[in-house]
């Protein structure tokens, strides 16, 4: 694509949100558990940002609440309980590195590659800025479920579950200006409810196998109980 | 309109009331009044659709499709109420879970219901989003409700998969809205059904079908297709037994039909392409993979519930099988299946509730002679099986027959894997029930009090429809059909 071409706004969404996604890659490599949690908000605060350009440049009301919500939410209030739940469950030095990081950062990039061959299809003239960020948007998401998968720790997953849902927030924000505000706040809803459950589930696994590591759930299988 | 708000909005109130109830007997009583309230409520609702036909306010759409869903939701969700009284009673009385544990199933399961009738009666795109992750957030406390080191993993291993499986299914949402954009004039309503299916055939075609691949991926984790079904045998085994009831009879009908009314708009913005039927085929090869797997996984089952579970999702993929292979016959046949599938298994589950209270045990190997120990039991789970298994006179013999000349009809050589598959599901159950009814009890194996209501109407009900669909239901059947497959079939 032209970048001369492209108006400046956009441009700085675009910067935006390919440091998203760099985070995304942070993210999984962070081998300290806390200053992943910061990192995580530092992706809340990036969204937040990218949707406060776009309530400029498109001039909707709405998207000024939903990047105060997504900032509230996504760079302070979960950071904050995550935060929070770590210090109780005294996981402040946890350190947790990654079996091979190498072979996860070349499939993480296989992801990004992967995610703007997805997108291909969307070829009309006028969505070329689209396309972009919808590409990058798809590879925070797989990235985020990557990271669900190469991680062992609980608090990590849901560091990338998290990570998922920002995301999914970033494609809505950019390609489609903001989903309607009842559906926001539905989906902000259904994130914190679920970071309150999360939370309930570090104790209880924490209670029934004394790690958060959660390769060692392993009782279910399917030939068990032989 | 207010038979509408009732059948949703009685739930949700039951939710917050139940919360604060302390008294067990009483919140056990009033689950189950809120549970009939709601389902009154939607058979006057019911009627309501039928004299005056869609019914479309504010964000709510209730049809000809969703009414039958919102009808077989509230009914199934009343007769577990019936069953899970007593039966949480007993389980609290054994110490496996305390007054908390109790005040959070009857405040959970209410709150499960509301999230699953308001996903099948609302418009909106977004909102069927976020009942449906509602639904996942409602149950994974009682998932874990036990507390026993196998439960908490069943419960994370639920939670994680299918919030991962619905945020993709948000990601191709949130790309229906963004094809949207471009058509629809007025921005906002590109969330709203009716709207997008009026216009579907100037949907963006490439967008809708990526978008398709995400919703079917996302929303099929919840229907429970191979290969994201890993959840579901384990939430199903570890959690309370009504708990699996509607789960295995309600959510997985659910996430199927979302995934129905996606294809019909990705259907409707594809008639011009190149492959028309491209979300359809998407379907068959997600259903007949579930169907073929679980099936074979049938006869490794140890655990008696694991087994139907994994018989559920055999039956969900043969469901997604039809409703991919398109036409009015096999639409119909899959619509009476999502009827008698929920009917028959949930009378299942609950039979397996008594069963494995008399046995105090789930282990397949270790439940026996149910038939000498208590008979009603013992037969129920006989008659529950064999109606499962898709014997005649029973309405899944009905249906599946109906499945299999549709497939005949357009797809013939898919017969050989689906009548294979049958069978193979077929020796998988009888292998495991013929001990467990027939064998030899152990000695000291008592009755226990079993609450037999719930199976007997929805045994009887599943015979009934086998027997002879009753000419309302055959017209409003019809209907649904026009409406998804755009012919009638009667």
């Amino acid at each position: 694509m032209n970048l001369e071409l492209v108006p400046m706004l956009q441009q700085i969404m675009l910067v935006l949100a390919s440091m998203v996604l760099l985070i995304s890659f942070i993210l999984m490599d962070q081998v300290r558990l806390v200053a992943a949690i910061h990192t995580f908000a530092w992706q809340g605060a990036l969204i937040a940002a990218i949707t406060t350009i776009v309530a400029i440049s498109e001039g909707h009301m709405h998207l000024y609440f939903s990047a105060l919500l997504t900032f509230t939410l996504k760079a302070l209030l979960i950071p904050w309980m995550l935060h929070r739940q770590v210090r109780k469950l005294e996981l402040d030095h946890e350190k947790e590195a990654l079996e091979h990081p190498v072979i996860a950062s070349m499939i993480a990039v296989a992801l990004v590659i992967f995610s703007y061959w997805l997108v291909l299809p969307i070829v009309q003239q006028e969505l070329i800025f689209t396309r972009n960020v919808v590409a990058i948007s798809l590879a925070v998401v797989l990235i985020g479920f990557l990271i669900m998968v190469v991680r062992k720790q609980a608090i990590a997953q849901v560091l990338g579950f998290m990570s998922m849902e920002n995301g999914l927030f970033l494609a809505a924000v950019s390609a489609t200006s903001g989903m309607p505000l009842i559906i926001e706040l539905g989906v902000a809803f259904d994130v914190l409810v679920a970071m309150v459950l999360f939370g309930i589930f570090f104790f209880q696994i924490r209670e029934s196998i004394e790690s958060l590591d959660v390769d060692r759930l392993n009782h279910l299988s399917e030939s068990e109980k032989e | 309109m207010n038979e509408l708000l009732i059948t949703v909005f009685t739930p949700m109130a039951a939710t917050l009331i139940l919360a604060t109830v302390r008294q067990l007997k009483w919140a056990g009583w009033l689950n189950l009044l809120a549970s009939t309230a709601a389902f009154v409520a939607s058979l006057f609702l019911a009627f309501r659709v039928a004299k005056t036909g869609p019914l479309t306010a504010m964000t709510f759409r209730v049809d000809d499709f969703n009414v039958y869903l919102i009808v077989l939701t509230a009914f199934v969700g009343m007769t577990s109420a019936i069953f899970s009284r007593p039966y949480m009673q007993y389980v609290c009385e054994t110490g496996k879970i305390n007054k908390k544990g109790m005040q959070l199933y009857h405040s959970m399961y209410q709150a499960f219901m509301f999230t699953m009738l308001l996903a099948l009666s609302t418009d909106n795109l977004g909102v069927l989003w976020v009942a449906v992750e509602g639904a996942t957030l409602a149950t994974v406390l009682l998932v874990s409700l036990y507390r026993t080191a196998e439960a908490i993993e069943a419960a994370w291993k639920y939670f994680i998969l299918c919030g991962v499986g619905i945020a993709l299914a948000l990601f191709g949402t949130v790309l229906v809205y963004f094809a949207a954009q471009h058509t629809v004039a007025d921005g906002t309503a590109g969330m709203t059904w009716s709207v997008l299916y009026t216009g579907a055939s100037k949907l963006h075609p490439s967008i809708m079908i990526l978008a398709f691949v995400f919703l079917l991926i996302g929303y099929g984790t919840k229907v429970g297709l191979v290969p994201m079904h890993q959840w579901l045998p384990d939430a199903h085994s570890e959690g309370p037994t009504p708990m699996s009831a509607v789960l295995s009879g309600l959510l997985l009908n659910v996430a199927l039909y979302a995934i129905v009314r996606f294809k019909m708009l990705v259907d409707g913005s594809l008639t011009l392409s190149s492959k028309p039927h491209m979300a359809g085929y998407l379907m068959m090869g997600f259903g007949l993979l579930s169907f073929l797997v679980a099936g074979l996984f049938l006869h490794r089952q140890r655990d008696i519930k694991r087994m139907f579970s994994y018989s559920s999702i055999e039956h969900m993929g043969l469901m997604t099988f039809a409703f991919g292979l398109g036409g009015p016959l096999a639409t119909f046949g899959a619509l009476l299946h999502m009827l008698v599938h929920s009917l028959t298994k949930s009378a299942i589950f609950v039979t397996v509730g008594h069963a494995a209270h008399i046995a105090g045990t789930q282990s397949i190997d270790h439940i026996r002679g149910l038939i000498r120990t208590q008979p009603a039991v013992g037969w129920a789970l006989l008659f529950g099986v064999a109606a499962i298994a898709g014997f005649p006179p029973f309405g899944i013999f009905t249906s599946e027959f109906l499945l299999l000349t549709a497939t005949m009809e357009s797809q013939p050589w898919f017969t050989l894997p689906l009548l294979m598959g049958l069978a193979i599901a077929f020796a998988g159950l009888f292998r495991n029930l013929h001990p467990m009814v027939y064998g030899t009890a152990p000695k000291e194996q008592q009755p226990v009090q079993a609450n037999m209501i719930p199976i007997t109407v929805h045994l009887l009900l599943v015979l009934w429809l086998g027997l002879s669909i009753p000419g309302f239901l055959a017209v409003w059947l019809n209907r649904a059909t026009e409406l998804i497959a755009g012919a009638s079939l009667l």
